[in-house]
């Protein structure tokens, strides 16, 4: 018993030293080499897109393992400036932004095209979290509602755009934050009430036309098959053609013959599930289950506010990316463009999210974390 | 930087709270999870059935394979009507990038007319994004060539191959054949009813006219289906099953092109008619009305503008004069008229009349004309006939009376539809007292059964209907069902593969005879259409001269214009449309009739039917008969010192083969 905890203890230590959680690692691969198969099989079978994927899955490791070195304590630091030069960029999109797929996402500084929306994933649940745990846990509420205009203020910017999808992971990673945070029931109450009021003014002045169009194609998709109503049927197809076991892979008919739009990104759930049925649901759903378990439990053992929140508030965001995007595809959610995390295809949702997973691995291993 | 706050943690109690949230927060996970799977399991599961269903019909496409046309050939095997690849020049717009620049490069590469690009996009707007719409229906083979080498350059620009439907004798054919033509509404509608839209779910003209359209169930086919697999553009992937079509039958006509030439030739300038037809079987052997037109213009869509052309055209080049005519009979009909004196036992053989160039009738005081002014003298029977003796006929019109006239004239066939093979048919008048009571609401008059005996008046025949009445002339009362379509052969696929031939003669059955009390009247009046023919000095004597096959006719000139009490008929002094028709009928050889010919030529210049139409039933009874010497053994017939030269034998005459 003894020498076998020790050699746990020495494994332990020597994961530690590079600052690597092995059970995240592990759930984060498998998802990836996933990721791989299907994108092989929905984006017609050519190599050409696996080697692109295989390239940003090793940037995105790397970038990961790099993030994974720097301690906590460094992002609570920088917390304020960074989240203003990120605002600012945000301005800077509205402003001198490029345009790309009828929606200003980018940002060209000359040298590199980045997306700040991207960025502000990551920056605002460590604002908030920096923020809320300047004082004692639970929350106050004068703090909750400061919190909330620090969250509201990029997620209008980058709603925007617009990037409803976007905008609604960096809402719900603030929010996630002050829910963790401890804000009273009563304040989440009211909250809740008055997100529900605010649903009509968001209709009527904020949502553009092709947003609502999205909205009323969800609530009936068959009313227009051929146009707008076309994706969410060819892809409720796909699954409910999948069957138990799923038509087996590469052999999904409504991917390979190409009924089923955005097969490699948005849409992959749907070739999954065609392929693999229902018996690859269950499977995939709890391999997402067992990454978010690892990353509550880091968050929950984690030794401050701080880190706790942040990694509560990056796990729990991960989530969300999993929900809206299966959601979606399933007809339970409108379409909103949110990727299924580390499966589709596309290189930065990825990046930032893996970025993420640095962040809770430095919460894990980097335990001398003093305050 | 500012000096921090000290904040004094209660390190244990926030962590409490924070594990209590992060709880709360994972079963909102458990929950979320136990929810979208709840959902895949109710897709994949519960309504398996339903998305699988509605996965094959996604990916799974029957495509409708049009059968092949069936050909149409002449009586020797001549191809009258076939099929030919047309390439048209189609565009996908929602494959092509920018629609309004690509049209216009494409057509300046190909020259397409700025006519055909307004109707493309107009036409585009009428079509789904993703449906192929033609911009060009006929390309010409430089411009497959050329459009194949560039076609790199116009994505979702395609040239497609169709067969389309060819005559390759053109306007000659047109009248008897029809055309086919682009379905129309109307079509669809019709193909609806009948239950056959789905038969005709890939094909592309149906028969309008003519044998294209009587026979259209049979040159159709039967349609093929290919079940394929295609990808989210329509896009064939690959063939999953395939039951190919049955070609359409293949018509063999009882026509004889040549012929058809002949008859071309010979009317040419002039507007009219001709029908030859074989007594034997009653297979049309010429049908052919001048002028004509081209059906291959129908096939590809005519333009507005030729339509107006034709439908305008003085000449009604879309009348079939042959069986949609009705033209006086005039003295064509005398044979038939002293066929029904003779049953009526009005006349005999020797009955005698006495013509001084007029007739009246008792008390009144209009003078019924001879053609000749001085009339013919002393006229029997067989004479009246040889010199076509208005009076003679005016008298034993009068003693018959109309009923007796319409009555056996109706079993000839007049004032009927022939039931020829084709839709486009008059049954032209046979006037009767009933007739005018219904027509006019007014009473016979007996002037105008003297009239009817020479084939004027109210009474009316097509072309058609004087060959049908010849053929059971001819044939003694045996009548025959006028018909185009000789023999129809359709492919037999075997089960080893094996795919054959099958020729089916048609069999038509003969339509209850005419019976006369005494069957020597039939020759009584067949052999003064003989003598008329072939006796010096008769009506029909000059244009047969030199003829060594034997014929017999009778001629006829149909006043148009009606000319008062005393007027004389000038052809000069009458304006063109109101000119005299020259009628022709005959027959040869005497013996066994192997072709009737009826000639009907509209308003001649000068003279009449032993002018103008006996001349042209000659041509083509000279093209028929060719080199055959032929002589009748009941009668002593002077055949010509050249053709004797030429046949060593009085009597060759090669049989030919009967249909």
């Amino acid at each position: 018993m003894r020498s076998s905890g020790q050699e746990e203890q020495q494994n332990n230590t020597f994961w530690q030293r590079l600052h690597i959680d092995v059970p995240l690692l592990l759930g984060i691969l498998v998802l990836l080499f996933l990721g791989l198969f299907i994108v092989y099989s929905a984006g017609g079978q050519e190599t050409a897109v696996v080697y692109r994927k295989a390239r940003s899955i090793g940037v995105a490791l790397f970038g990961m393992f790099l993030v994974a070195q720097i301690p906590p304590l460094v992002y609570r630091k920088w917390a304020v400036p960074v989240f203003v030069l990120g605002l600012l960029m945000l301005v800077g999109v509205l402003l001198f932004g490029h345009v790309g797929k009828g929606a200003q996402r980018w940002l060209d500084l000359g040298f590199i095209k980045f997306q700040p929306s991207e960025i502000m994933k990551l920056i605002v649940p460590i604002m908030i979290a920096w923020f809320v745990s300047q004082d004692n846990l639970p929350v106050k509420i004068s703090t909750v509602i400061l919190a909330f205009i620090l969250v509201l203020l990029p997620t209008l910017l980058i709603a925007n755009q617009p990037d409803l999808g976007t905008s609604l992971l960096i809402a719900s990673s603030g929010i996630f934050v002050i829910f963790l945070a401890g804000a009273s029931w009563k304040l989440i109450g009211v909250c809740v009430g008055l997100a529900s009021a605010f649903v009509p003014v968001l209709w009527m002045f904020l949502m553009k036309p092709y947003q609502k169009q999205r909205v009323l194609t969800f609530l009936n998709p068959e009313q227009d098959p051929l146009g707008s109503g076309y994706h969410i049927i060819q892809s409720k197809i796909a699954i409910g053609s999948g069957g138990i076991e799923g038509k087996g892979w590469l052999q999904g008919t409504q991917s390979q013959l190409e009924f089923l739009p955005e097969r490699h990104t948005d849409f992959i759930f749907s070739v999954f599930s065609e392929e693999f049925g229902l018996i690859g649901v269950a499977a995939l759903l709890s391999v997402y289950l067992f990454v978010v378990m690892r990353g509550l439990w880091i968050a929950v053992n984690a030794q401050h506010a701080f880190t706790k929140l942040l990694a509560g508030s990056l796990t729990l965001t991960f989530f969300v990316y999993v929900f809206v995007n299966i959601g979606m595809v399933s007809g339970l959610l409108p379409v909103v463009g949110v990727p299924l995390p580390l499966v589709s295809y596309g290189g930065t949702s990825m990046v930032t999210l893996m970025l993420g997973f640095g962040i809770l691995m430095a919460i894990s291993t980097h335990r001398r974390f003093h305050v | 930087m500012p000096p921090r706050r000290v904040v004094i943690r209660n390190q244990s109690a926030e962590a409490n709270l924070f594990a209590r949230r992060t709880f709360i927060a994972f079963a909102g996970v458990v929950l979320v999870l136990l929810i979208l799977f709840g959902n895949v399991y109710n897709l994949q599961v519960e309504s398996f059935e339903k998305y699988q269903t509605r996965s094959n019909s996604n990916r799974i496409k029957l495509l409708a394979v049009a059968p092949n046309r069936g050909l149409i050939y002449d009586r020797n095997g001549v191809l009258l009507a076939d099929n030919k690849p047309v390439y048209s020049l189609e565009v996908i717009a929602e494959d092509v990038e920018d629609i309004t620049s690509s049209i216009i490069q494409v057509s300046q590469l190909l020259d397409i007319s700025p006519d055909r690009q307004s109707k493309f996009f107009k036409s585009m707007k009428r079509k789904r994004r993703f449906k192929p719409v033609e911009l060009h229906s006929r390309l010409s083979d430089q411009q497959v060539a050329l459009f194949s080498v560039n076609q790199h350059k116009f994505p979702g620009i395609f040239v497609s191959a169709r067969l389309k439907r060819n005559y390759p004798f053109s306007d000659l054919t047109t009248h008897s054949l029809g055309y086919v033509a682009r379905i129309n509404r109307k079509d669809a509608n019709r193909l609806a009813r009948e239950d056959k839209s789905e038969n005709y779910a890939a094909t592309y003209a149906i028969g309008k006219r003519g044998i294209e359209k009587y026979y259209e169930n049979m040159l159709h086919g039967t349609i093929g289906h290919q079940e394929v697999e295609i990808n989210n553009q329509g896009r064939v992937i690959r063939t999953l099953s395939y039951t190919p079509p049955v070609p359409g039958k293949d018509l063999t006509l009882t026509l004889d092109i040549e012929l058809q030439m002949i008859a071309k030739r010979a009317l040419s300038g002039k507007r009219g008619a001709i029908v030859a037809m074989d007594p034997r079987t009653g297979g049309i052997l010429a049908m052919y009305s001048n002028p004509s037109y081209d059906g291959n213009l129908f096939v590809h869509g005519i333009s507005t503008k030729n339509y107006k052309k034709l439908l305008d055209s003085k000449d009604l080049p879309l009348i079939n004069r042959s069986v949609q005519s009705g033209y006086p009979p005039a003295s064509t009909v005398k044979p038939f008229l002293a066929l029904t004196g003779l049953e009526e036992n009005i006349v005999t053989p020797s009955t005698t009349i006495n013509d001084r160039g007029w007739y009246q009738l008792k008390g009144l005081p209009n003078k019924y004309r001879d053609w000749k002014p001085w009339g013919h003298g002393k006229v029997d029977l067989v004479r009246a006939i040889e010199q076509s003796c208005n009076i003679y006929f005016y008298d034993l019109a009068f003693k018959l009376g109309i009923t007796k006239i319409s009555t056996m004239m109706e079993r000839f066939g007049f004032g009927d539809y022939t039931g020829i093979d084709i839709h486009e048919e008059n049954k032209a008048i046979m006037p009767s007292v009933a007739w005018k009571r219904e027509r006019f609401n007014q009473s016979w008059y007996t002037g105008e059964t003297l009239s009817v005996g020479i084939g004027q008046s109210f009474w009316t025949v097509t072309p058609l209907q004087l060959t049908q009445a010849l053929t059971t002339l001819v044939n003694h009362g045996e009548r025959k069902v006028p018909h185009l379509l000789k023999a129809k052969s359709e492919l037999i696929i075997e089960s080893s593969g094996k795919t054959t031939h099958q020729n089916t003669p048609i069999i038509y059955e003969p339509r209850a005879p005419l019976k006369l009390k005494d069957d020597s009247h039939w020759n009584v009046v067949l052999e003064a259409m003989h003598s008329t023919v072939q006796k010096f000095g008769a009506t029909a004597h000059k244009p047969f001269k030199g003829t060594t096959y034997d014929a017999s006719g009778k001629t006829g000139s149909a006043q148009v214009a009606r000319l008062k009490q005393g007027e004389e008929y000038d052809a000069k002094t009458t304006s063109e449309n109101q000119r005299d028709n020259a009628m022709f009928i005959a027959f040869a050889p005497f013996d066994k009739p192997e072709i009737v010919v009826a000639v009907a030529i509209e308003n001649v210049a000068k003279g009449g039917g032993a002018t103008n139409a006996a001349p042209v039933a000659r041509q083509i009874m000279d093209q028929y008969f060719g080199d055959r010497v032929i002589t009748s053994q009941a009668h002593k017939v002077n055949i010509s010192a050249k053709a004797n030269k030429k046949v060593s034998s009085p009597i060759a005459t090669t049989p030919q083969e009967a249909d």
